[in-house]
């Protein structure tokens, strides 16, 4: 039933002269989920989100946000939906309680009524401190929250997060992050962007995967981990001067990391894992760590376009 | 991390009446907050007056106060026009920030975010010309029609802004830098001040530029402003000075819709 879904999109499409951003792409968003759209730069994600946000009109295709038509009605779609942008979308001359004072009068609140729910948001926000600040004053992360917080005067049915944390340091990440699971538990869809593998595992309930505008896979982190139809075996050796000949004796498919001296290895199964250990035990290799994984997204990314994610 | 998302009916979309008073209120505390932007309104007309009237004031019009008299009204024309250009940068900074599409995405009529820049732009107006009028009382010019002259005058002023600032909304539209549309609106904006009647009586000038002097809508507009400072203006002469705005309000407005909606 289509009233279960939040966003149902058929063959969306969008072009820039030549480029076509978005290229025929299917979406079905069930209601209350967390919703990843992951991709490297240039993937198409924002058009697609600006698409269902009516912010970009698609060439073709349609599209039913909360059960209203996205060419149909616009309007019912924006009165149910809201939108954070990949750049704070804010006033940065004013402050943070004026920026969200100005927005609530603009959804319809009274004087009194809009400075109670800007004192409201930022200390929810934990922004009360930066309240009378102006927003250029404003870190990253601080920006993001009220960015976020300015998207929740009245309570959206979708959000549309574009990248909700690019840029931001990890424990600023790790603060959207929590925000972002907190709106779900309130029954908030959210169907959000991120280039970000980890991201996308993290929070996710369903991930569509894009390439060129195009999906090239969707489903859960679990079911992504297992299109690649293996898992990966993790060893570190304990003296990093036998990683030469600990790569040689896992054979072809092994990687080194770059940095930490990590070697990775694709196996069929467990039994597959354990031989590759004994084969390094018989070698006097030992290990400070080993471990056996699914593949991580990143694997997962390669797999599925045979290029390293961005 | 609790967020209190309100449960009740949403408050009914806002008045366009309320909708303009909150954008109004927004153009005030930009003044508050960032006071320079005051600088960049007057700075230019401030030196013009004084320059005009101290260094050709005297070989123009036989003596500097003489000359005040002629200067001020083309110079209060001149100054609301060249601020219409720093609308249309506030515009492209707002849509380059992505504020616009959070506008957009309000329950609000689609023309309000660009009425709201325009009652921004006439208090912007209505200060810098006030400055400019009173220092050119301070240097002595004296409008023989008072307080209701320059209440007319400016009334009129901001006609003028209302319709100049359609351009440079429409230019804030296309052009992609807040940067690109400051040089490109003086690029306009000088020649289009300087070959009229705001500095000099064009009887000396040539006889096709006196064509497009007596043409130009920025000729119309300062000798309306003369006449009704000087309470001497004709019917006529107010409505060829509205005429360009009317006409630059009626084709612009419903393009900057479209432009809009485009994007």
């Amino acid at each position: 039933m289509q009233d279960d879904l939040a966003i149902r999109a058929r063959g969306l499409r969008r072009s820039f002269g030549d480029l076509r951003a978005v290229d025929g792409i299917d979406l079905d968003v069930p209601r209350g989920m967390i919703f990843a759209i992951l991709g490297p730069n240039g993937a198409g994600k924002t058009t697609l989100l600006r698409i269902l946000a009516t912010l970009t009109r698609a060439d073709a295709g349609e599209a039913r946000v909360m059960g209203h038509d996205l060419a149909a009605h616009p309007e019912r779609v924006r009165a149910a939906i809201a939108m954070t942008g990949q750049f704070a979308s804010l006033d940065e001359d004013l402050t943070g309680r004026e920026n969200l004072v100005m927005l609530s009068r603009l959804w319809g609140f009274g004087w009194r009524a809009a400075r109670g729910r800007a004192d409201e948001l930022l200390a929810a926000f934990d922004l009360s401190e930066a309240a009378k600040k102006q927003v250029k004053d404003y870190s990253g992360g601080m920006r993001r929250r009220l960015d976020i917080a300015a998207s929740l005067i009245v309570s959206p049915g979708v959000l549309f997060l574009d990248e909700p944390t690019t840029g931001l340091d990890p424990s600023a990440r790790a603060g959207v992050w929590r925000l972002i699971r907190g709106l779900a538990a309130e029954g908030v869809t959210i169907l959000l962007t991120t280039q970000y593998l980890e991201e996308a595992d993290q929070l996710a309930g369903r991930i569509a995967v894009i390439d060129h505008g195009r999906k090239i896979a969707e489903g859960t982190s679990r079911e992504l981990k297992a299109q690649t139809g293996s898992g990966v075996l993790h060893v570190t050796p304990l003296d990093p001067g036998n990683r030469e000949i600990a790569l040689g004796l896992l054979g072809e498919t092994a990687q080194a990391d770059p940095e930490g001296g990590r070697i990775s290895v694709p196996v069929a199964d467990d039994a597959e894992a354990a031989a590759h250990l004994a084969r390094l035990a018989q070698a006097h290799i030992r290990l400070a760590e080993f471990s056996l994984g699914a593949p991580s997204l990143d694997e997962v990314f390669f797999a599925l376009t045979g290029r390293e994610a961005a | 991390m609790s967020i209190p998302l309100p449960r009740g009916p949403r408050p009914a979309a806002p008045s366009p009446a309320s909708t303009a008073l909150t954008f109004a209120w927004r153009a005030v505390l930009k003044f508050r907050h960032v006071p320079e932007q005051l600088f960049d309104l007057v700075m230019t007309p401030i030196m013009f007056t004084l320059l005009f009237t101290f260094i050709f004031g005297g070989a123009l019009a036989g003596s500097s106060t003489a000359y005040l008299q002629w200067f001020i009204p083309g110079i209060l024309v001149q100054t609301t026009v060249f601020n219409t250009v720093y609308s249309g940068m506030g515009l492209s900074t707002d849509l380059s920030k992505g504020l616009f599409d959070r506008f957009r995405s309000l329950p609000i009529w689609s023309l309000a975010p660009f009425a709201g820049l325009m009652v921004g732009d006439m208090l912007r107006h209505s200060i810098a010309g006030a400055i400019i009028l009173g220092i050119g009382l301070a240097l002595g010019y004296s409008p023989e029609a008072g307080l209701s002259g320059i209440l007319a005058s400016f009334a009129l002023l901001l006609a003028i802004g209302f319709g100049w600032g359609w351009i440079f909304i429409v230019l804030g539209l296309v052009v992609r830098t807040p940067m690109t549309v400051m040089t490109l609106g003086f690029a306009v904006l000088f020649p289009v001040t300087f070959a009229s009647n705001i500095m000099v009586d064009p009887a000396t000038m040539p006889g096709w530029l006196q064509a497009f002097v007596a043409v130009n809508p920025v000729s119309l507009m300062t000798t309306a402003l003369r006449a009704l400072m000087a309470g001497t203006a004709t019917l006529r002469e107010i409505g060829l000075a509205l005429l360009g705005p009317a006409v630059l309000t009626l084709l612009l407005a419903p393009l900057t819709l479209v432009l809009y909606r485009r994007r």
